[in-house]
């Protein structure tokens, strides 16, 4: 029988099987920040460790960052301590670090595949949920806890049990107007956000070969807010395209050997999945949260829902829970939903094409007096790429804010936070209650649908512009 | 890790019986960027007040913990070995721990050694009525004595393996150190590094 491509990445790294055991997994890249690693760092100094492989490992400050001035000492005693532990457990592990002010700073799922770091048929984990972005070139990527960041430091395996897969197909091309985020905010809305709980997610189908690498980014990092472990793309001539050239991309012979290897990749058609789901492309428009829940999602077309629409009880609390939250009244179209706040950024929607796409609606035109709009780009790459194409100067003169590169107000560890009370909408993943800032409001958006709110104030999508 | 295979020493007693993880170690510690030095941390609202058992001269120095029923349930954090760790304590003796907390002290080496209520019991009043009283676990033989009382502990078989051996999951993996260079050997070439 065949093999899902999933199976295959899982089997071509199992360093060691043996009846009753998980397998010993082998790890091709780890990617470390300052919250998750110190404690990490500390047991491998108790007990007298060293990194295994410090050039298969890499680090990046971004969970704590200020995205304005970045020249001065961070202000936070906590976020400052955590920073300042990174820089000394790598300068003391040898591990690489790119630190506030470098070049390649930025948020450690952004800085990975840009710099050709991330590669189809590579495991790749990080002590961050959202690791799944990497799944987007083929490659196995999930998050882990700090003790499972110790041992792959010391060891550069994990013991782990099999995942389950899951086929997600997108049937059909996306609409005009569908982003990649429409489309997975759309499958977390069909599935739930338990719904892919120990699967790994495979995205087929039309509707994701037609995506950008980027776009394949922004659907598998989401993948966790499924419940899943993972989430995949079949690597294709798109993934080589993106990959080809970049600094650390292999070149010469070894480009063909990769290109070649990467080509197997594909799950077999005599595969069988554990679980599979099939996606109407054709019908999907841009979608929106409303609730305090990544599943709490409909198009934007559709009114705020009402408990009384609930499937069983355990719903109808959630529903009535998160609907006095987020202030909200059922029946009310979403697109009456004034928003204060406009975050475009993060690991899902925070790179280069994510920014231009935004400028692309707001050349021209202001942001609501009422509202304020933070753009804080992924890395300093994207920064400096944006600043490049001018887009820093759109931002700008629409009157939005342009920031330093970070996670920033996608879980405001850093000063960009909500105020209780405040609405946002966001291009980041999670609309958790005071994920933003205590008490923050959180809808969960496209970069084009957080550029066209900005402009009008409300929820609302790049067509409502043309048509007004 | 150390291996265990016998400890002695003297013991404190703690009357109270489902001890959660958030009184073992409060959530405000997790902010901490360090592995070690929670000793400070450890039970910290009750060592507020001033008859709380750990705060007896008599129980300085203790490094076996006897608990009532039910120790270390509710959240999962690791926190709450490490701390008991860093107090001084090498094991913690109870009729019943919860789950994750009998894991995360496996692993971090800790021992949670199970015994009747009843020994709990025989060793509150010896450890009350003399506090210098050495209590000695010995892991091999899975028994605990103290004066003239010995009784058997239960402890799970693979946890007492790697406390005898002195593995953590780090050392039972690098037992495996060949398979992993061999692994190295025949990783392809065009693998990517992150040095320049
Ligand atoms: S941008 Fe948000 S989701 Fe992504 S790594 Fe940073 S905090 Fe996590």
């Amino acid at each position: 029988m065949g093999k899902t491509l999933a199976e295959k990445v899982w089997d071509a790294h199992v360093v060691r099987r043996a009846e009753g055991e998980p397998d010993l997994l082998y790890i091709d890249l780890h990617l470390v920040h300052e919250v998750t690693s110190p404690q990490a760092f500390d047991g491998l100094r108790a007990a007298g460790r060293v990194v295994r492989r410090p050039d298969l490992t890499i680090a990046t400050e971004d969970h704590n960052i200020p995205t304005v001035d970045v020249d001065k000492p961070i202000a936070d005693p906590v976020s400052r301590a955590q920073v300042e532990a990174l820089r000394k457990n790598c300068a003391e592990f040898g591990v690489p670090l790119y630190s506030l002010g470098h070049a390649e700073q930025g948020i450690v799922h952004v800085v990975g595949p840009q710099l050709g770091l991330t590669q189809p048929g590579m495991t790749v984990v990080c002590g961050d949920s959202h690791t799944s972005t990497h799944g987007a070139f083929g490659a196995l990527a999930f998050g882990i806890g700090t003790s499972e960041v110790e041992h792959v430091l010391a060891t550069q395996t994990l013991p782990l049990k099999p995942f389950k897969t899951m086929a997600i197909t997108v049937d059909g091309p996306l609409p005009d107007g569908v982003t990649a985020k429409d489309l997975i905010l759309a499958v977390i809305a069909r599935i739930g956000t338990g719904g892919g709980q120990g699967y790994v997610l495979e995205y087929r189908g039309e509707g994701v070969r037609g995506l950008s690498m980027e776009g394949r980014m922004t659907l598998c990092n989401m993948s966790i807010e499924a419940g899943a472990r993972a989430g995949m793309v079949a690597p294709d001539e798109t993934t080589f395209a993106y990959l080809e050239g970049r600094d650390h991309a292999p070149r010469g012979d070894d480009w063909d050997a990769a290109v070649a290897s990467w080509r197997s990749l594909a799950t077999d058609d005599d595969a069988t999945f554990d679980a599979e789901v099939v996606i109407d492309a054709g019908a999907l428009s841009p979608f929106v949260t409303w609730g305090t829940n990544p599943g709490q999602g409909l198009p934007l077309s559709a009114t705020v829902p009402s408990p009384e629409d609930a499937v069983d009880e355990v719903d109808r609390v959630a529903i009535e829970r998160a609907l006095e939250y987020m202030d909200l009244t059922p029946g009310m179209p979403l697109r009456d939903v004034r928003i204060d706040t406009v975050f475009l950024g993060s690991c899902t929607n925070g790179r280069i094409e994510d920014l231009r796409a935004a400028a692309d609606i707001l050349r021209g035109r202001k942001v609501a007096d009422d509202v304020r709009m933070l753009v804080v780009p992924g890395s300093a790459r994207v920064r400096l790429q944006a600043e490049s194409e001018g887009l820093d100067e759109v931002f700008l003169e629409a009157g939005a804010e342009w920031r330093g590169a970070g996670c920033s107000m996608c879980l405001a560890m850093n000063p960009d936070k909500l105020t209780p009370g405040e609405r946002s909408a966001s291009t980041s993943n999670r609309n958790f209650e005071g994920r933003q800032g205590p008490g923050g409001r959180t809808h969960l958006v496209s970069p084009q649908v957080a550029a066209a709110t900005a402009v009008t104030g409300h929820l609302a999508s790049p067509a409502d512009l043309t048509n007004a | 890790m150390e291996p265990f295979v016998r400890h002695t020493g003297t013991a404190a007693p703690l009357r109270r019986s489902n001890v959660d993880t958030d009184q073992i170690i409060p959530a405000e510690f997790l902010k901490r960027i360090t592995r070690h030095g929670f000793e400070d941390a450890l039970f910290h609202a009750w060592r507020q007040d001033p008859a709380f058992v750990l705060n007896q001269p008599e129980y300085a120095g203790a490094s076996i913990l006897v608990a009532g029923p039910d120790f270390g349930t509710g959240s999962s954090r690791e926190h709450a070995v490490w701390a008991l760790q860093d107090y001084g304590f090498t094991v913690v003796l109870s009729s019943r721990f919860a789950d994750i907390f009998r894991g995360n002290s496996g692993k971090a080496g800790l021992l949670t050694a199970v015994v009747d209520q009843s020994v709990i019991e025989s060793l509150w009043a010896l450890i009350e009525a003399d506090p210098s009283t050495q209590v000695t676990v010995d892991l091999d033989a899975q028994t605990v004595s103290a004066g003239s009382l010995t009784a058997e502990f239960e402890v799970d078989p693979y946890v007492r393996w790697r406390l005898l051996e002195g593995l953590d999951d780090i050392g039972i993996t690098l037992h495996n150190v060949d398979a992993i260079e061999v692994f190295e050997s025949s990783r392809p070439a065009f693998a990517p590094t992150t040095l320049a």
